[in-house]
């Protein structure tokens, strides 16, 4: 007997919602034979990743606040990725939108004027959508492929940032650090809730979720967007210009992934540092396939990152595992996600084993 | 004599810094020769780095290391296999995946060996080095994946365009419906090209842990998994053009110490972003002709395969 | 002697549906035997076990008297099956001698294989040259490739799959002048067309399949094509009537002297082209796929513009640089050859592909869609049209071709356009479907809209067109009324022909 895959006469509509529970039941399994191999007991670490860090409510501040730019990174993603305009540089966006953002914080602040976090926030937004405007422009005047182009991008702003806080923006005071001055009080945004580090940003990432669904669900533009990235052929022929699309998704994906690195810098970190961002944009994209590309999906896999990424971060404290078990738990999960998709459109087959090759004659 | 000198030495370095690019670009380019779309060169570079050095530094051998590394990258190319070829995933979904896992797995399994000492490669492969004049030592004091690199082109371009494996790869690459039709076993052709191009991938993570900077942390490959994949459309699949795009990359690499050379004094990370502006300057030059690249570029690139039996 | 090739009981189920059931088929040697049934009727899951493609679940096939296995087309080929294939195998950036050393599998350099290939050309007078790559073969020459590589395995059952959709009449007459030598040769043939003069012409004996069973046999040279057609659909065969007479409309589509370079690989180049379409007027152009047609669709839709604008008019006004939006807004419909993947949409619902074109009239308000009307207009479509389909939430890949085509037809038609052009509207339809859309476009011209339609079966195109053109090598031929031409001058002009004033580059004095 072998198994093979025979093609359904259409998607089986539950296997989209159980695909991501396998996913995640696969993922439990591999991580836990990880933790095994790491030396470490799979069930207390499983705990210390899952479960420990919803236990108080510092904890779901900290998941709320994690989920925040995963949330708004994913969704720009996810939309683009419906059209089949692969954003992979959020990275780079986000560092940007922190660049643009912070560098109005830093000229302006202190000032104490309404204006200043509102100007930032669009700073943010507008060098998100610059970055993501270079792909788009070059995707759409010369044909450059935006996988890499956005790519590229990202590893130059990373850079850029670095120079910028090695360099002409270090603090002058700051013992040669490699960081800007803390920004003004006025330069931050307010916290949600007292005594936590939770702040508005996060409003904004709940409001994208509706944004995304009516914009992909109920708009002429969504439309657009899912007939360029289903059939290219068909959004030729119907007259939606693939252009458009393009420079529409890059310039909105790029526009959230600024806003989420403004909000970023301008909430708990509160200045500009080489690293600001613990692989956020390369992260939303595992959530916006975890989320099927559907912004209520990615709320609630924005959240399951979060949860994974302050989970790593206790079993660094209390068992002494490498951050990097992280970003392994996160490759491992998209695995097994993209592997369990295959049940949505095929079914899995026992069949009788192949004859030999070749004319078995049987006279 | 101090031109050529430095002429050399700047040869010389240009070839090391293109031979990682070389090694993974033209594992990427058998692999997109079968249809294949594979993302995850930067991850199975990684892998291959970090288990190359813990290989060498584990073994003392070298030449374990390296077959550890091709193993390693071949292992994820293989996670890479199952999930696009048999199970039909998304090529470009699963080759991002394999990246963000190799970025992940590879400092997870060489945390405990960042900062560890390394000698690097042997490179006395050459008997009479030392009544060699200086110049020609520099060259033979190269470690030996660099000949390899400079080797494989050639090899290449006669595997592809000489032998009847050469000749069925471009069949399944243009079109695996048809090569089934005629009785090809598309998958498993598929799967030797893309444990193929793992194998490389690994190759060149374990040279720059090895060779290039004989040591290991984290995300040490920084973005070269991605040019070389750039480097492939470059060439628009020809493997002397992949070779050319190679060593004008290994040269822009080494501006740095150009720079340097000659006494400018710019920031090491405006420096840093070279590579990357020219991998996009590349681009656009090369993609701008969007019909010699259709021209040239396997048809069947990307798309999955089902056998409908 | 015992039978080439039979088929015992063969039966194959997919998941759903009984692709063969209880299939007999005996073909002796030498034979010219046609398959014949509608699509979906079984042909092509029967010519897949022959060859080795598909496993049936149960039946015996017995190969010149013994029972064998046909696991693969290894296997096949082995046996002495060779097969031409209606979509070519043929792989383009390749050459004919290395095209056909990857469907031999066997060990010999190019060069002893080109030797033979000229041979086999020679003794049958199948023109190829070995060393030409295969995209810059027209169709023609393409299929001889195909055939050439079958006669070096030296086969003793050929199977031809709708092999003359794509040629000209007197290429498809040469054809079978291989095809009989071959059977004189002793060598079988099955040949599978929905062509039923060429079946008169060509086959000796006939299946007939229905849903997937054997519904009868009969002798081709005796049956009529009435007989025949009705064993296929098993009923009476329908009857389209043209409503209107010929009359003189204003016109409602024009091209101009419009020349325009291949925007693809491998394209045509258009040359010099000019046209009318008048109110009330069905336009027919002929033509051997590759000639042009998808470029002068492109051109004529706004899916690709025209660098001058008035090369291109659609009821009267400039359109060259118009997208396919602005022009529908003219009162331009099309319907595209590909239906899934460009007329509609696989993924998406039947109501969402009714939006795809649609949308221009009145189904968006404020950017936001009107779910509730757009549900309706995909009623009505499939109401009219009688489309069979699991309901306006059903998938477009759900429908079968016949009524994804209902579906698209009903959309374009939906918007009471001036001017439809249908692209091969009936390719791959079943003869009901394609009698209800041959209807539906007669109807439209007779209440007054002029029809482009650009196809390669000549038969539907003398019997709906008012005027045939023909493209060749991006030309147009000067449109003929379809009463003053006759097949044989419209294949020799699909051939390049030049009489009867194919190049009609002098014909304006500008």
């Amino acid at each position: 007997m072998r198994l093979s895959l025979e093609a359904r006469e259409r998607p089986a509509r539950i296997m989209t919602w159980a695909s991501p529970l396998l996913a995640a039941v696969g993922s439990v399994i591999g991580v836990s034979i990880l933790f095994a191999a790491l030396g470490r007991p799979p069930l207390t670490a499983l705990y210390v990743l899952f479960v420990a860090p919803l236990e108080t409510l510092d904890g779901l501040a900290e998941l709320a606040l994690k989920a925040t730019p995963l949330l708004l990174c994913a969704i720009g993603i996810a939309i683009g990725c419906r059209a089949e305009v692969w954003n992979i540089g959020a990275e780079g966006q986000f560092t940007v939108g922190a660049i643009c953002g912070g560098g109005v914080a830093l000229a302006l602040g202190g000032g104490g004027a309404w204006w200043l976090l509102p100007l930032m926030i669009l700073a943010g937004i507008a060098g998100g959508m610059a970055w993501a405007g270079i792909a788009a422009f070059l995707k759409t005047r010369f044909n450059a492929h935006e996988i890499l182009t956005t790519l590229m991008l990202t590893y130059i702003s990373i850079q850029l940032l670095g120079y910028l806080v090695h360099g002409p923006w270090q603090d002058p005071d700051g013992h040669s650090f490699p960081q800007t001055k803390q920004f003004e009080d006025d330069a931050l945004l307010p916290m949600l809730i007292e005594g936590t580090r939770l702040h508005v940003g996060a409003l904004f990432a709940l409001a994208a979720v509706p944004f995304g669904s009516i914009l992909l669900g109920r708009t002429m533009m969504g439309f657009r967007i899912r007939t360029v990235g289903a059939a290219p052929a068909a959004a030729r022929y119907a007259g939606f210009s693939r252009n458009g699309v393009v420079w529409f998704c890059l310039l909105l994906s790029g526009g959230m992934a600024g806003l989420a690195g403004i909000c970023e810098v301008a909430g708990p970190d509160g200045q500009l540092t080489p690293v600001i961002s613990p692989g956020y944009g390369f992260a939303a994209i595992i959530v916006a396939f975890l989320g099927r590309l559907n912004p209520v999906g990615i709320l609630f896999s924005s959240a399951l990152m979060a949860l994974l990424y302050l989970g790593g971060e206790g079993l660094q404290v209390s068992m002494q595992l490498p951050i990097a078990v992280t970003g392994t738990v996160q490759g491992m999960l998209l695995f097994f996600l993209l592997g369990a998709d295959v049940l949505i459109n095929y079914r899995v087959r026992l069949r009788p084993a192949r004859a030999v090759a070749g004319v078995a004659r049987h006279a | 004599m101090h031109e050529v000198e430095i002429a050399v030495a700047i040869a010389v370095a240009t070839l090391r810094a293109a031979t990682p690019l070389m090694l993974a670009g033209f594992g990427e380019l058998i692999t997109e020769r079968s249809g294949v779309l594979n993302l995850g060169v930067e991850g199975m570079m990684l892998m291959g780095a970090s288990v190359g050095f813990i290989g060498t530094v584990a073994t003392g051998s070298p030449i374990l290391g390296l077959l550890l590394a091709m193993l390693a990258g071949a292992a994820l190319a293989l996670v890479f296999g199952v999930l696009t070829l048999s199970l039909m995933a998304n090529q470009v979904a699963t080759g991002l995946a394999l990246t963000i896992f190799g970025v992940g797995f590879s400092a997870l399994v060489g945390v405990n060996w960042v900062g560890t000492p390394l000698q690097g490669l042997s490179t006395d492969i050459w008997p009479s080095l030392s009544t060699a004049p200086p110049m020609v030592q520099q060259l033979m004091l190269l470690d030996p994946l660099v000949w390899v690199a400079v080797l494989l082109p050639f090899v290449v371009q006669w595997f592809i365009y000489r032998t009847r494996a050469g000749m069925i790869l471009r069949a399944v690459g243009e079109s695996s419906d048809v090569a089934h039709a005629l009785g090809y076993s598309v998958l498993r052709i598929r799967y030797f090209a893309v444990l193929f191009g793992g194998a490389m991938s690994g190759l060149a993570g374990a040279y720059l842990s090895l060779a290039y900077s004989p040591m290991w942390s984290e995300n040490m490959v920084a973005g070269r998994g991605w040019i070389a994949l750039a480097l492939v459309v470059f060439s628009t699949w020809k493997p002397l053009w992949l070779a050319l795009g190679s060593l004008l990359f290994g040269f822009v690499t080494i501006a740095q110490f150009q720079a340097e050379g000659l006494g400018l004094a710019l920031s090491p990370h405006l420096l840093a972003m070279l590579p990357y502006i020219a991998t996009i300057v590349v681009l656009v030059l090369i993609s701008r002709d969007a019909t010699r690249l259709k021209l040239n570029a396997p048809a069947a690139l990307g798309r999955p395969f089902h056998a409908t039996a | 002697m015992p039978p080439r090739l039979r088929l015992t009981g063969i039966t194959k189920r997919y998941a759903a549906t009984l692709a063969n059931s209880d299939v007999n088929l005996t073909i002796g040697p030498g034979e010219i035997h046609a398959l014949l049934g509608e699509n979906g009727a079984g042909k092509s899951t029967l010519v897949k076990i022959i060859y080795g493609f598909v496993r049936p679940d149960s039946g015996e096939i017995a190969w010149e008297g013994e029972p064998v296995q046909i696991p693969d087309p290894n296997a096949a080929r082995k046996l002495g099956v060779g097969m031409v294939f209606q979509h070519f195998s043929l792989f383009e950036s390749l050459t004919v001698a290395e095209n056909i050393a990857l469907g031999l599998g066997a060990t010999e350099t190019i060069a002893e294989l080109t030797k033979r290939i000229e041979e086999i050309s020679r003794r049958y007078g199948l023109a190829v040259t070995p060393t030409r790559h295969v995209h810059h073969l027209s169709v023609g020459e393409r299929q001889r490739v195909e055939i050439v590589r079958c006669l070096l395995q030296s086969p003793r059952l050929l199977i031809m799959d709708e092999p003359t959709s794509v040629l000209t009449p007197q290429e498809a007459e040469g054809l079978f002048d291989v095809l009989r030598r071959l059977s004189s040769e002793g060598c079988s043939v099955l040949y599978i067309s929905h062509k039923l003069e060429e079946i008169k012409a060509l086959c000796e004996r006939a299946t007939v399949l229905r849903g997937g069973r054997v519904v009868g046999h009969c002798d081709p040279r005796i049956s009529s094509e009435q007989q025949m057609a009705e064993m296929m659909i098993g009923g009476a065969l329908p009857v389209a009537h043209r409503t209107s007479a010929l009359h003189e409309g204003a016109p409602c589509l024009q091209i101009e002297r419009l020349s325009l370079p291949a925007d693809e690989p491998f394209g045509t180049n258009l040359r010099d082209i000019s046209l009318t379409l008048r109110d009330g007027e069905i336009l027919g152009v002929a033509g051997v796929a590759g000639n042009g047609q998808k470029e002068i669709l492109a051109v004529l839709s706004g899916e690709r513009l025209s660098p001058d604008a008035g090369s291109v008019r659609v009821c009267g006004t400039a359109a060259g640089h118009l997208g396919p939006t602005a022009r529908r807004r003219l009162g331009l419909a099309f319907i595209p050859e590909e239906r899934i993947g460009r007329g509609a949409v696989g993924e998406f619902s039947l109501t969402e592909n009714g939006l795809l074109t649609a949308y221009g009239s009145g189904f968006v308000r404020g950017g936001l869609i009107r779910f509730g009307a757009i549900a309706q207009y995909a009623r009505d479509i499939i109401k009219r049209f009688v489309v069979k389909a699991a309901g306006i939430e059903a998938r477009g890949s759900s429908l079968s071709g016949g009524n994804m085509q209902k579906f698209i037809v009903g959309r374009e038609m939906g918007t009471n356009p001036r001017v439809l052009l249908a692209a091969h509207p009936t390719w791959g339809v079943d003869i009901g479907a394609a009698i209800a859309i041959r209807q539906a476009l007669m109807d439209l011209a007779a209440a007054g809209s002029g029809v482009l339609v650009v196809s390669e079966d000549l038969a539907e195109l003398f019997e709906i067109s008012d005027k045939i053109a023909v493209l060749f090598h991006g030309r147009l031929s000067v449109p003929k009324p379809t009463n003053e031409t006759s097949i044989e001058e419209v294949g020799l002009l699909m051939g390049g022909g030049t009489e009867a004033g194919a190049s009609p580059v002098v014909a304006h004095a500008a």
